[in-house]
């Protein structure tokens, strides 16, 4: 400390002041509307307080950094200190996917949850120890810069912005359908317009102040979300077990949670109601194997189902239901058929007992623990090194004062993040408790607000049916999404509304801080790498960073455009992301800075080999995305290698981008002066 | 005087990679080989956690975090060295 300037040191505490001053007002404010809602403070005005305050707050911070310097726009000014930019990083880091995916696959997986929390954790040792002190080093702006440079020509300079592109707007459109959603809950706003406001947020942040304003405004934001993420996970913890700290909660209430699982395990009316899931599941089967016939009689046997009601007077929900049912029925043989197979594999699914939470490589749909095993360690291995290739990520290295407040940055950043994700298993397992206490054995007539509330956004997030018509509720008939856990927690737990708006606020701030960083990265990568360097590198300064203003714009508005077209699920797009970011920017970036023999060529095919690999793997596996581009039947089965599923495409991509990269450069092997030159520079001190 | 620069840089970047070498073998330690043997290490329990639960939800991440934080200590000591010997020498 002692070392640093003193300007620094005095920037430094200005800072810490500035955060302080802006969390006790947060605070504030959630008090201030926490006594709203006690005086009788409409639900909806508390959602519409949290998204206008918070919105306004950070495009607020955006219009106080406005820059058009273009070291400012692009790298900060390169004096963010390693505390303030680690924090900014674990924003930039912590997705919609984090936020509220993580807690929810663990309250729905168990142990095979762990693997986004091992995967997304453990990436940055590799961040670390193979990268970001080096880009540091090299200190330009942009990860193609470094490519380009390293490698020299535009070749790999454009494969790297294309890559860039491909993960960066792949994970881009899902922050922007995970920020509809939100606002959508939040305030009742249509899911349309909730994308633009929370876009002109976005907007006016990355677009007036550039690096600068978003690293700022991201130090905020992690403020917010970890407020956010904390508050709701501490009171469930105090209220079950009177314990402060959730970890400590959590492992006493997991053996009451383990004891419940085995006896619902036993349980007869559970039985009886999985039984009845599985005769519907065989009904399904018999419908998909007498296919095409079924298709027409099926078709009949409902039209008749629905004449009957409507002369027998049946009660008005039935016919309702029987007349939706038939308006929806699948209009082809091959609807049907994918239809039909879908149906069947969901009720087999819902007709098995509930997996135990701590058990490693347990499933509902894998017989074999080893393919689960595999699969577990896959997707630990392609998050890890699809961290250490996210653009987005590693420029953030180059905001730092110095390599050594890169490699102090990551530092920060992994403990930031892990504040938030260490509490993610505790949380999934209070509210597990919870359900299996309060909600498994309630009565139907009194189900709790929260579940007609859920269920009437959509019925895949949350849907419970009396299947055995007992009139009570069995574990087996409930299905809840991922989403539900953080979003629902405060109401499952039964804390007041304001910290249900205080956690729809933090995954707002999640979304947004991911989705201004990747703005950026697109932004940058095309205007800087693209127009100005490749097609007229005479551009002045002002227009350099005016030019990278509009290219954000579009690209904003087209990402926003194509979130209101693919209902793709989120998860799956986030795993395509790291995928791409493994098999491409990881091997090229390593083997760039560790090996002077990697050349141009090496380099170029390397990353279209990674590429292609992982593109094509997902295509064939993921039934979807086959039935979208190659027209083949979701019902087909997939053939996967090593039962490998299509999320850790990764996998494959990266091994094959490196085996590449090492024979092409020792094929085309040429001895460049200017390359050595500048990897020894990057291996010197600082 | 130019060989002997050489020669430091060369063992400073030998000494880098050795470290970074050590610290990867652990970073594998920590995650893959529970990861791996996660049903047998299951029986064991560890602050009242079933050991392979504890090891990846709360273990690992914190080994990945004392990693990063002793290699930008360690390294930011060595950086520092380096700086005053080149000052002298110079």
């Amino acid at each position: 400390m002692s070392q640093e300037p003193l300007s620094q040191r005095s920037l430094n505490a200005q800072l810490f002041r500035g955060y302080a001053a802006y969390t006790v007002g947060f605070c504030l404010l959630v008090l201030l509307l926490a006594l709203f809602e006690i005086m009788g403070l409409a639900r909806q005005w508390i959602g519409y307080a949290f998204l206008l305050v918070t919105v306004a707050l950070y495009a607020g911070i955006g219009i106080m950094c406005r820059t058009s310097d273009p070291v400012e726009y692009y790298v900060a000014g390169r004096r963010v200190p390693a505390v303030f930019n680690g924090m900014a990083t674990a924003a930039d880091w912590m997705s919609v996917a984090s936020f509220i995916g993580v807690a929810g696959t663990l309250y729905l997986t168990g142990y095979n949850g762990l693997a986004y929390i091992l995967g997304w954790t453990g990436g940055y040792v590799l961040v670390a120890l193979f990268l970001a002190p080096y880009l540091r080093k090299f200190g330009r702006y942009t990860i193609p810069d470094f490519l380009g440079a390293r490698f020299g020509g535009n070749w790999p300079r454009l494969l790297g912005v294309l890559c860039a592109v491909l993960c960066s707007f792949t994970y881009l459109v899902a922050q922007i359908y995970g920020v509809g959603i939100i606002t959508t809950r939040m305030t009742g706003i249509s899911f349309e317009l909730g994308i633009f406001i929370a876009l002109g947020g976005v907007l006016v942040c990355s677009f007036l102040g550039g690096m600068r304003a978003v690293t700022w405004t991201q130090v905020g934001q992690y403020i917010i979300l970890l407020i956010a993420y904390l508050v709701p996970v501490v009171w469930l913890a105090v209220k079950q077990t009177g314990e402060p700290l959730p970890q400590v909660a959590a492992s006493s209430v997991l053996q009451q949670v383990s004891e419940r699982e085995h006896e619902l395990t036993h349980d007869q009316s559970e039985l009886a109601v999985r039984a009845l899931w599985q005769a519907r599941a065989e009904m399904m089967q018999t419908r998909v194997s007498g296919l095409p016939d079924t298709h027409e009689t099926e078709q009949q046997k409902l039209r008749l189902q629905l004449l009957r009601a409507r002369a027998n007077d049946a009660p008005m929900g039935e016919v309702r239901n029987l007349e939706r049912e038939l308006a929806a029925y699948p209009k082809s043989v091959e609807g049907a058929r994918m239809a039909w197979s879908k149906a069947r594999d969901d009720y087999a699914v819902r007709a098995t007992a509930p997996q135990p939470h701590a058990e490693p490589f347990a499933s509902r749909t894998f017989e074999l623990t080893d393919a689960v095993r595999n699969n577990f360690l896959a997707i630990v291995l392609c998050l890890m090194m699809g961290t250490a290739g996210l653009p987005h990520i590693l420029m953030r290295s180059f905001t730092t004062p110095s390599v050594d407040a890169a490699r102090k940055s990551v530092f920060w950043s992994l403990f930031f993040i892990l504040l938030l994700y260490l509490t993610a298993p505790a949380l999934a397992i209070l509210v597990k408790f919870e359900i299996y206490t309060d909600l498994v054995g309630s009565r139907f007539a009194d189900l709790p607000a929260w579940v007609h509330a859920w269920s009437a956004v959509d019925r895949s997030l949350l849907n419970i049916v009396d299947l055995n018509r007992d009139g009570i509720v069995q574990l087996a008939e409930i299905h809840m999404g991922a989403d539900v856990v953080v979003l629902a927690g405060p109401e499952i737990g039964g804390l007041p509304y304001v910290v249900s708006g205080l956690v729809a606020a933090g995954a707002l701030a999640a979304a947004l801080s991911t989705a201004d960083g990747l703005l950026l990265t697109l932004s940058s990568a095309l205007s800087h790498d693209t127009v100005f360097r490749v097609l007229s590198p005479k551009m002045g300064p002002g227009r350099r960073v005016l030019l990278s203003k509009i290219l954000l714009l579009i690209v904003a508005f087209a990402a926003a455009w194509a979130a209101t077209r693919t209902p793709a699920d989120i998860l799956f797009l986030v795993g395509a992301a790291f995928s791409f970011a493994a098999s491409t920017f990881f091997p090229v970036l390593v083997l760039g800075i560790f090996w002077k023999g990697a050349n141009k060529w090496g380099a170029c095919c390397g990353m279209l080999t990674g590429l292609c690999v992982t593109v094509v793997y997902m295509i064939q596996a993921q039934p979807w995305l086959r039935h979208w581009i190659l027209g083949i039947s979701t019902s087909e089965p997939v053939s996967l290698w090593w039962d490998i599923q299509p999320i850790a495409a990764g996998v494959f991509g990266a091994p094959a981008a490196f085996a590449v990269i090492v024979l092409v450069s020792l094929l085309t092997r040429k001895s460049n002066p200017v390359t050595d030159a500048l990897v020894d520079d990057l291996r010197l001190p600082d | 005087m130019r060989t002997a620069q050489a020669y430091s840089r060369t063992r400073y970047w030998r000494h880098n990679i050795l470290l970074i070498v050590g610290l990867l073998c652990f970073w594998w330690l920590v995650t893959f080989v529970p990861a791996y043997f996660a049903l047998e290490l299951s029986e064991y329990s560890i602050f009242g956690w079933p050991f392979s639960f504890w090891m990846a939800a709360f273990g690992a991440p914190l080994f990945f975090l004392s990693i990063v934080g002793f290699y930008a200590w360690w390294m930011g000591r060595r950086d520092q060295c380096a700086r005053r010997v080149s000052q002298t020498g110079d």
